[in-house]
């Protein structure tokens, strides 16, 4: 299913790119206000002038996790191709990859250690509280958290209306009397979790590609 | 839908008996196909979709640039045009000014020139006419004296001719002198009656 995403996605993009004309058409308007939104919300906003070198990166990841995470709410493909951990995994890898990568060319192994986990700024005391936490967080933390916030929410959305759905199915063709009154309220709720789902979809798209900004900021950054 | 979900749950276990570390990684061939579909993604975003946005996205700063630019060309010769034909307005008048001054003196010294031609004219005319009356007058007064000096030349032939004794007979001949004189001249009245 993600195969299909990834097909669909690239397919919608190209075609609209083909078609892409100075004075923009309907479907180039969408895509372009789309593209913007990255471009200008996430990567300009928190990468200021070098976000131009991480764009198509960051347009990338937007846009892979919207539409892998989009197939959850999709009926027969149903499930996000993100509530896998794998999916998260690799481009949780792909921006720990790139933060550190990106870090080290600025400033070189030792600059770039040395900036990350030695903030400038504290009283030298707190190194030792600081600096194991930095460590985790560099190198642990962020790709992690990345990775399981995605997934989570993929699990946990797919459970709610794999629940709502269910429930609905049993009430209505299982249950007793009065008791299959409820399977309208169940079908209500996961109508409502559909919607919210793709709600989170995008938020969950975006909340990844704008921590991956931040994290590579962080990194490139000169002052912390 | 519960079917499907407890499949991919026992898939995501990895259907057999996992342990350690393999408990928190998923299995390779999910994560070699996760990452082959990101990159097929990948691929066709910086290949193919972002620079075509990109480019046209630069076209339009390139075009919108370039029409103000144009517009601002435009502008600016517009208002060089207008400063230009302000002076060339400011110099016609001027030109006008100075053309009808000119004409103005010229109306004036052409009006005194007539003025003094004519004056110099009529004086002209008139000191003609003065002298002509002048040498008529001349031509006059000689024929005058050529007539009274014949008239006297033959008075005195006549006087000599009778030889003046008295004063009777010279009474006589002056008396015969008149009447003659007299005579010569109703004569030709007489024939004009």
């Amino acid at each position: 299913m993600r195969i299909i995403a990834a097909v669909v996605l690239v397919t919608l993009f190209t075609m609209a790119a083909k078609r892409a004309t100075l004075v923009p058409g309907r479907s180039q308007n969408i895509a372009e206000m789309a593209l913007d939104f990255v471009r200008v919300n996430i990567a300009e906003e928190i990468l200021g002038h070098s976000a131009r070198k991480y764009l198509p990166m960051l347009t990338t990841m937007f846009f892979a996790i919207l539409a892998f995470n989009i197939t959850g709410v999709i009926p027969f493909l149903n499930i996000a191709s993100t509530s896998l951990i794998a999916m998260p995994l690799v481009l949780a890898l792909w921006t720990y990859l790139v933060y550190l990568s990106s870090g080290i060319k600025k400033f070189g192994v030792g600059g770039y250690l040395k900036n990350a986990l030695f903030p400038p700024g504290i009283p030298v005391f707190l190194y030792i509280l600081i600096t194991p936490i930095e460590i985790l967080q560099v190198f642990v933390f962020r790709p992690l958290t990345l990775a399981l916030r995605l997934t989570a929410n993929m699990i946990a959305g797919h459970l709610l209306l794999v629940l709502c759905f269910g429930a609905s199915n049993f009430f209505f063709i299982h249950a007793a009397g009065a008791m299959k009154a409820l399977s309208a309220v169940t079908l209500t709720a996961g109508l409502a979790f559909t919607l919210f789902e793709i709600l989170v979809a995008g938020l969950q798209a975006y909340v990844f590609t704008l921590l991956t900004a931040v994290y590579i900021n962080m990194a490139i950054e000169e002052e912390h | 839908m519960i079917d499907a979900t407890t499949t991919i749950a026992v898939l995501a276990a990895g259907g057999d008996e996992v342990e350690g570390l393999d408990l928190f990684l998923p299995p390779e061939y999910d994560i070699i196909g996760s990452a082959i579909v990101l990159a097929f993604i990948a691929f066709f975003f910086y290949k193919k979709i972002l620079p075509r946005f990109t480019e046209i996205l630069d076209e339009r700063t390139a075009k919108i640039e370039g029409g103000l630019n144009q517009a601002q060309a435009a502008q600016e010769e517009a208002e060089r045009l207008i400063a230009e034909y302000k002076q060339l307005l400011s110099e016609a008048r001027t030109e006008a000014g100075s053309i009808r001054e000119g004409a103005r003196t010229e109306a004036s010294q052409i009006l005194a020139e007539a003025q003094t031609k004519a004056s110099a004219e009529a004086e002209r005319i008139l000191e003609n006419a003065s002298r002509q009356i002048e040498a008529e007058r001349q031509a006059a007064a000689i024929s005058l004296r050529n007539d009274v000096g014949t008239l006297a030349t033959e008075l005195a032939s006549k006087i000599v001719g009778e030889s003046l004794d008295d004063v009777a007979r010279q009474s006589r001949v002056v008396e015969r002198f008149l009447d003659d004189l007299e005579a010569s001249t109703t004569t030709p009245a007489a024939k004009g009656k």
